[in-house]
């Protein structure tokens, strides 16, 4: 039989805030342990929280992005449970009234565009950190990234395979740095998703059991664990056995998840409004002002670098999948590089030399790029200096201009230095002179390839190439 | 020679200014009287001798300069409410060991106005209770008749002043735990509107009905404290700017031409005889001097209690829920899993009523269960609001007894905690509509104990019931207790 994957993502994405979302402390990554905490964010009696501004105007934002409604009216909740990482023994969430709701993203698939809708975003506070056996026997709490600033978006069940559960997630980080309210680095878990999947027999519309499986920290472990929990509840239906409701834990070396706890022993959280904190009520006139100070996102710029600039869609598509790129692109074209060329760099050069280092970050930005084309178009260096600089340029983050007169790469037109050079050229490949009088002009291009060596790619190609024709036919005549 | 017993904040403050005593004088002869009186008041948690003396020699510079009524006043603080450098308990175990790294912002505002700390006060644990008995440290006696309870949770902070341990006090009323025992040792006690002042510090029992407030000796002194401690508080996003900035504005004024109602439940057969008929007599003397008293209904008061109980034990719950015996406060040393830590630590931790009401509240809050309990709760307090606005719409403040009775003997409701609550009928609707209220002494009943009454106010109306209580107190002026109390 045939079988429909159905998923649905909750993702947890780390606000970029300078503090905290109830108290000053800093959001900072890093630290050492429990310096980044006050009294407010450890929860000691008798503290309060307050509501950081940034942080509703950050979802808010993030919602705006992704279409959705922005309440004039919500409210944080308390989700009651105990756990060491969370000193008040609740979290500070949001239950029945979230910020925004009802928005959708579209991704690209093999089938074209598909629409993802969001069911809601809401604002949360992360927990703390729990330390294992680092010092002797037992567990100690670092307090740091308690009361970090979260959005968790909540989307419909309306992806039917891992690839468009990857591709959605992939949207939604890169809608997220466009808007500039997350830097979404994988690495510091600042992205964060909870995998809902449930399979059925292909056309059938009812809805088979789903499990969860939380925490999952990277797009390939988004992709790996879908694909195989959606293999799991085949083979169990397969055979004839039922898929338990429950929360899973994915194993991401093992490939492999394991049952945390079934529906029966899943927690009764108990939320209840937050009585220490007033409404949050956000006016239209603010809302619009949040929209209008949006930036452009993806899907906008992709038509203007389709369209006015020219650039193929294919590259666009590539570019402006990262705001990193997409920015760098536009830094270059606005320095007054040209479109087409600036792309062919980026979609070359630079994406090569990033994927080596698995890196997302550019170390220079697009201006930098735009000077180094101008040196190549007015000659100053020529096109694979060119390269080598600019691999030097993404290793030491140096201007172009700096690389090319330190390392003396200006190309060379003197003419009288660069007649030695071909004389002597001449002297030491008789043969290639000798294959060149009998009429093989190609013999050209070797000698050419010799003085470039001598000159360590230097030469003006020109020059060059005028010198050594006018010696050789000069010798034909002899 | 001065008798400190008898000793206002205006009284005092006059005799600092004429320099008839120094204020560390003034701290001293406090202390003397804790000395005598405190083995058997039982009113103070802690005592701050050594920073207290301090305090009152820097105290000198603003007497002189004329700017506080509270420079160099001895006054203390409820054991819940967080003092950097001086452990704050709760009257619990399980903060037995706490010594927080900041003030509430209610108590640093009295130190800036120069106010002098001499301990912390005794209370019913995490507040608790309606008698102080549920303290894990020690039992506090009323000054009037020491068989007696003081009422509570506020116990220690009437005691003291009562017995001349204190001059003021702070308090913290949830559902009565200021005005209860005020009226139960015969003082003044006022719950200001909710949000009037800051909760930061305040070690929380029930966040949405948690105040603040004042127990003096007279209705003026609350008044000067109010104006000390009441203030928006950015560390509070619950606590407002009332745009009042002297509540003793207008006291002095006769309440003549003020419209006063008494519900008809607050005057019913649950209440002791002679409490009714010594609020009968108050009203009386309302009319008297000009102030329409007029008999009406407060339907919805029968709801009050329950309403009341859902919704401070779900809050408590789950304000409590931090005490699990990881980061501060106490822990069990009998472990083996994270789950022993969490249980040991808090059936050792906590008491009785605490843990009684921790689970009342959880199961309110249960699913299967939030809908019958604690959101139907909810809609209760709105319906009580809404019932005392349209009061108010008509009345200026509204009479009735603070307590159905007065003080009962130690140990009588021990063990029956449904009839404790019982005696709460009168104050938790007043913090389920986060109005304002004030007990008052209106005299003694045949055992020579205080009977309070209660003027309730509309939302920020703090100076209309300041005005009317001290109209009252002006003529019907009310003994201190050592001059009757047992063996003091």
């Amino acid at each position: 039989m045939d079988y429909e994957i159905v998923i649905g993502l909750e993702i947890h994405v780390e606000l970029s805030t300078k503090s905290k979302i109830f108290c000053g402390c800093t959001t900072e990554f890093g630290g050492d342990i429990n310096t980044h905490c006050c009294p407010v964010c450890t929860s000691m009696p008798g503290t309060l929280p307050v509501m950081n501004k940034k942080v509703v105007e950050y979802a808010a934002k993030a919602g705006l992005a992704m279409n959705c409604s922005v309440a004039n009216f919500s409210k944080m909740d308390r989700k009651n449970y105990f756990y060491p990482d969370l000193p008040k023994a609740y979290q500070i969430s949001q239950f029945d009234l979230p910020i925004c709701k009802g928005g959708h993203v579209d991704i690209e698939t093999d089938g074209g565009t598909k629409r993802i809708g969001i069911t809601r975003i809401h604002m949360e506070e992360d927990a703390g950190k729990l330390l294992h056996d680092q010092w002797g026997k037992g567990t100690l709490v670092d307090y740091n990234r308690c009361g970090v600033p979260l959005i968790e978006i909540v989307s419909e069940p309306d992806m039917r395979s891992a690839r468009e559960a990857r591709d959605f997630a992939e949207k939604v980080r890169s809608i997220l740095q466009y808007v500039g309210v997350s830097d979404c680095k994988m690495q510091e878990g600042s992205l964060r998703a909870d995998v809902n999947l449930s399979v059925r027999p292909m056309g059938s519309n009812v809805l088979g059991t789903r499990t969860e499986m939380k925490n999952l920290n990277s797009f390939r472990s988004i992709y790996r664990a879908a694909e195989s929990e959606a293999e799991r509840q085949i083979k169990l239906i397969e055979s004839g056995e039922a898929v338990v409701q429950e929360t899973r834990r994915w194993d991401d070396d093992a490939g492999k998840s394991y049952s945390m706890r079934s529906k029966e022993e899943a927690h009764d959280y108990r939320y209840f409004p937050e009585p220490d904190l007033v409404p949050i009520e956000i006016s239209d006139s603010l809302i619009d002002e949040y929209r209008k100070s949006l930036p452009e996102m993806p899907w906008e710029r992709f038509e203007r670098y389709t369209g006015e600039l020219g650039i193929p869609e294919y590259d666009a598509s590539l570019i402006t999948a990262s705001v990193k790129t997409a920015d760098f692109f536009d830094k270059a074209v606005f320095s007054g590089a040209d479109p087409k060329a600036a792309s062919n760099w980026i979609m070359g050069d630079l994406m090569k030399l990033m994927k080596e280092i698995d890196t997302e970050d550019i170390p220079f930005d697009g201006e930098e790029l735009a000077k180094l084309l101008k040196l190549i178009d007015s000659k100053k260096i020529n096109n694979n200096i060119g390269k080598t600089v600019f691999a030097e340029m993404f290793r030491t983050g140096k201007a172009a201009g700096t690389i090319v007169s330190e390392k003396g790469l200006e190309v060379v037109s003197d003419e009288g230095l660069l007649d030695k050079v071909v004389e002597k050229v001449i002297e030491e490949n008789p043969k290639s002179v000798a294959d060149y009088l009998a009429g093989k002009d190609k013999a050209v291009g070797f000698l050419m390839g010799q003085v470039m060596k001598e000159t360590k790619g230097k030469a003006n190609p020109q020059i060059i190439n005028g010198l050594i024709k006018d010696k050789l036919d000069a010798m034909k005549g002899m | 020679m001065m008798d400190i017993r008898k000793l206002t904040i205006k009284t005092a403050a006059m005799a600092l200014r004429k320099k008839e005593i120094s204020p560390v004088e003034l701290i001293e002869k406090f202390y003397e009287r804790i000395d005598v009186t405190d083995e058997t008041i039982g009113a103070y948690i802690s005592l701050e001798k050594e920073k207290a003396l301090e305090q009152a020699a820097k105290a000198s510079s603003m007497i002189d300069d004329g700017s506080s009524l509270l420079a160099g006043i001895p006054m203390a603080v409820k054991d819940n409410m967080c003092t950097e450098g001086t452990k704050t308990t709760c009257g619990s175990r399980i903060l037995g060991n706490f010594i927080p790294p900041y003030t509430a912002t209610a108590v640093s505002r009295l130190g800036e106005a120069g106010a002098v700390m001499l301990g912390k006060l005794n209370m019913d644990e995490f507040a608790m209770g309606g008698s102080t008995e549920n303290s894990y440290y020690r039992k506090t006696r009323n000054p009037w008749n020491t068989k007696m309870v003081p009422g509570g949770s506020s116990g220690g902070s009437a005691a003291a002043v009562a017995s001349g341990q204190a001059i003021f006090t702070l308090g913290s009323d949830t559902g009565g735990s200021i005005r209860q025992p005020a009226a139960f040792c015969g003082v003044v006690g006022l719950k200001p509107t909710y949000g009037t002042v800051s909760r930061y510090g305040l070690v929380a029992f029930a966040s949405s009905l948690d105040q603040i407030g004042p127990v003096t000796k007279t209705v003026e002194d609350s008044a000067i404290v109010l104006n000390a401690i009441a203030g928006r508080d950015k560390r509070d996003s619950t606590s407002i700017d009332t745009g009042i900035n002297d509540y003793t504005q207008g006291i002095n004024e006769s309440p003549v031409g003020m419209k006063a109602c008494i519900p008809v439940q607050y005057l019913s057969e649950g209440v002791a005889p002679e409490v009714r008929s010594k609020v009968q007599k108050a009203i009386e003397y309302y009319e008297s001097i000009g102030v329409r008293c007029e008999e009406t209904s407060l339907e919805l008061a029968d709801y009050a209690i329950a309403a009341y109980y859902i919704i401070s034990s779900a809050e408590a719950s789950s304000n409590l829920a931090r005490y699990d015996g990881i980061k501060y406060g106490y822990r069990s040393n009998d472990f083996n899993s994270l789950l022993d830590l969490y249980k040991n630590s808090r059936s050792e931790g906590f008491g009785d009523e605490v843990k009684r009401r921790i689970m009342l509240g959880t199961y309110a809050l249960s699913s299967g269960y939030y809908d019958a309990y604690y959101k139907k709760a909810l809609k209760v307090r709105t319906l009580i609001k809404q019932e005392f606005d349209k009061l108010f719409d008509e009345y200026d403040f509204i009479i009735g007894p603070t307590a159905p009775t007065t003080a009962y003997p130690i140990g009588e409701k021990e063990g029956n905690p449904l009839e404790m609550y019982l005696g709460d009928v009168f104050t938790v609707s007043v913090n389920i509509a986060g109005l304002p209220a004030i007990s008052v002494p209106c005299g003694l009943d045949s055992a020579g104990l205080p009977v309070g009454m209660q003027l309730i106010g509309r939302a920020h109306g703090e100076r209309t019931i300041l005005r009317a209580a001290h109209a009252y107190e002006m003529g019907n002026p009310f003994p201190i207790a050592e001059e009757v109390s047992h063996g003091l």
